[in-house]
């Protein structure tokens, strides 16, 4: 089986683009051009220099010597928190960047749910000279009010999305109707492995260089390529992706996605997609979607901003539906204590999102001679207002 | 005949009114459709609220989303509907997003839709060809019309391939737009009008998007063969109630 795109643009059942045909021109440009233009090597180096000398990157795999102890397993954390601007995130906007760039557009829109892949795309524009507008949530504008802050300060304009939750979702919307209002000089930057064909595949394949990097890392350290398990936080899903990107294929490493329970998968308060959700379209793409049964898209609820998203990407559908990935969904209350443990364990302050992806440790048994690899995937400084009023810091 | 090629022999340029079902109030459905052919109107798009409708602007959004919120689903349309065809002739589209269509079950749905007396579908978000491969012979086994989209930026060949796809009418969006969103039509929306007449295309055209008075009416309709307007219609019945549609049909024509 393979779990990678078709050239129809599915994973197994999940993907396609199912697009308003206002977006048709847009979304075919793109689909025709993507894999070449990437494939350039002018493209290539142009990309790999800016990972190392903007980003950052290789992002070490750090060993994380006392929650090993503690747990009794060899627990590596891949360091995507180091990355310039706080997350992962920026691996795709510098890759859609420089495509945008290349399709000669012109004015440069996102979504953003906690703010991470808005801070990377205004960044990006910053660095590239491009009009940048952002699309958030109007309740994301308050709980992650230092990101709104940067992405000012960088350029970008922040424009509220004030319909149905006022959430992640809710700026996808906006984002995708200010695409339908400016075919021409537009370029939409996703920031999840979500949304119409292409998108999906193009954004894990920016996003993969995580894994290649733990592929390298780990021979080095361990003798061995691949871990014996893998581990991600999972809202639309882009971490997850780039960190099993590589091992997808690789049968000897377990895929492990973890979800926000929020207040718990059957409290009605939750974004437990693989859980809570049926096969259905979203934001023009066919896949696991939470939602009523008459097809109406549930509100999700998280206290992380960047997983309260009602859907995840085809290739994570599929990675469920074929029993590739293990998911399983962890609550607010499991993911902050986190936030507290791994920073006093390991003196590193997670993003809640990726604090989520930690609780794994608690939920499941793994042997000593283990090798689990997490991904950190982002740092905590634009939580401190939710760590504080959460723990009364 | 279906009711919509039969509608589009006539002479006459086809005045068609979107709204959204269940708005302003649950159990308006049925005295709107027929308040509308009563005044004149050709035919009817009746919108099947979604909460998350990408192609349209505030108007329609805020309409469907209290129309969802007055406890308007697939089911509740159906049964409003169920004798629609005792009172009302003119041609009627259901015109909605593909998610709650999928969760109804596609051949259930099409299967009510023709019990019903409903002769087509208008769904922005199922492209032709996802349309083509895994549906069209179940529309086609319950007589009902898809309706497809075409735009300014659709490319001459992408027209001509939805053209042999349709039989009914080909939904000309006026410009590039969320509905709701134009006031007026300029220079570069007759070229676009004149082009696609100009096309010599089998289905009629008529244009949605923009219109919401008689001179974008007279504009729409000076190349193609009619014009559908929504948000102005549904601007309307939130500003002036549902008494008075007589009123608002002839601002238009």
């Amino acid at each position: 089986m393979s779990y990678n795109v078709n050239e129809k643009g599915y994973y197994g059942e999940f993907g396609g683009a199912f697009i308003p045909e206002m977006l048709y021109p847009n979304v075919e440009e793109l689909r025709q051009n993507y894999l070449k233009i990437t494939a350039e090597p002018s493209f290539q180096e142009e990309f790999d220099s800016l990972l190392r000398e903007y980003v950052g990157r290789p992002t070490p795999l750090y060993f994380a010597k006392r929650l090993s102890e503690q747990y009794n397993t060899k627990i590596y954390l891949k360091r995507e928190d180091l990355c310039h601007t706080g997350a992962h995130k920026v691996n795709n906007t510098i890759g859609q960047i420089l495509l945008a760039k290349r399709l000669g557009k012109t004015r440069i829109i996102a979504e953003t749910g906690a703010g991470q892949h808005g801070v990377a795309t205004a960044t990006v524009c910053a660095l590239m000279g491009l009009e940048c507008i952002v699309y958030m949530g109007e309740v994301d504008i308050k709980r992650q009010a230092p990101n709104v802050a940067r992405m000012k300060m960088l350029g970008a304009t922040v424009r509220p999305a004030t319909s149905g939750s006022k959430t992640l979702k809710d700026a996808t919307n906006e984002a995708i109707r200010d695409w339908i209002n400016n075919p021409l000089d537009t370029y939409y930057i996703i920031g999840s492995v979500v949304g119409p064909h292409p998108y999906p595949d193009m954004v894990a394949r920016f996003q993969s260089v995580i894994s290649k990097e733990i592929k390298a890392q780990l021979l080095e350290k361990e003798g061995r390529e691949n871990p014996d398990y893998v581990v991600a936080c999972v809202g639309g899903g882009s971490n997850a992706a780039g960190t099993y990107y590589h091992f997808l294929d690789e049968k000897d490493v377990n895929i492990i996605a973890v979800e926000a329970a929020g207040l718990g998968v059957d409290s009605g308060e939750s974004a437990a997609t693989s859980a809570l959700g049926k096969v259905g379209v979203i934001h023009g793409s066919k896949t696991l979607l939470m939602q009523t049964t008459d097809g109406q898209i549930t509100e999700p609820y998280s206290i992380s901003a960047g997983l309260d998203y009602p859907g995840v990407g085809p290739m994570h559908a599929h990675l469920f539906a074929s029993g590739r990935a293990q998911f399983i969904s962890i609550t607010d209350a499991q993911a902050m204590d986190w936030g507290i443990k791994l920073s006093k364990t390991e003196g590193l302050i997670p993003a809640i999102e990726s604090a989520h992806a930690f609780a794994v440790l608690d939920e499941m048994k793994f042997k000593p001679e283990d090798i689990v690899v997490i991904n950190l995937s982002g740092r905590g400084d634009k939580d401190l207002n939710t760590y504080i009023d959460y723990f009364n810091l | 005949m279906n009711r919509i090629n039969q509608k589009l022999q006539e002479s006459k340029k086809i005045l068609s009114i979107y709204f959204s079902a269940g708005y302003p109030s649950l159990n308006d459905t049925v005295q709107i459709i027929e308040d509308l052919e009563k005044n004149g109107v050709d035919m009817i798009e009746i919108g099947l609220p979604f909460s998350d409708p990408l192609a349209d602007g505030p108007t329609i959004q805020e309409s469907s989303t209290q129309a969802l919120h007055n406890g308007m689903t697939t089911q509740v349309l159906f049964d409003q509907l169920k004798d629609i065809r005792k009172t009302v002739s003119i041609p009627l589209i259901i015109m909605g997003y593909f998610n709650p269509m999928l969760q109804y079950g596609i051949e259930e749905f099409c299967k009510q839709c023709a019990a019903i007396g409903i002769d087509g579908l208008i769904i922005p978000d199922l492209p032709v060809d996802v349309y083509a491969d895994s549906y069209q012979s179940t529309f086609e086994k319950y007589g009902l019309k898809n309706i497809f989209l075409i735009t300014p930026q659709t490319s001459e060949a992408r027209i001509q391939f939805i053209d042999s796809v349709s039989d009914g009418f080909i939904y000309m969006v006026s410009s590039a737009s969320v509905t709701g969103s134009q006031t007026g039509f300029g220079t570069s929306q007759e070229a676009y009008f004149e082009r696609i007449a100009n096309m010599n295309l089998k289905n009629p055209q008529v244009v949605g998007f923009g219109i919401n008075n008689a001179a974008t009416f007279q504009q729409a309709t000076q190349y193609a063969k009619g014009a559908i307007i929504g948000s102005a219609f549904i601007k309307h019945l939130t500003e002036k109630g549902t008494g008075s549609i007589a009123e608002f049909v002839k601002t238009i024509r």
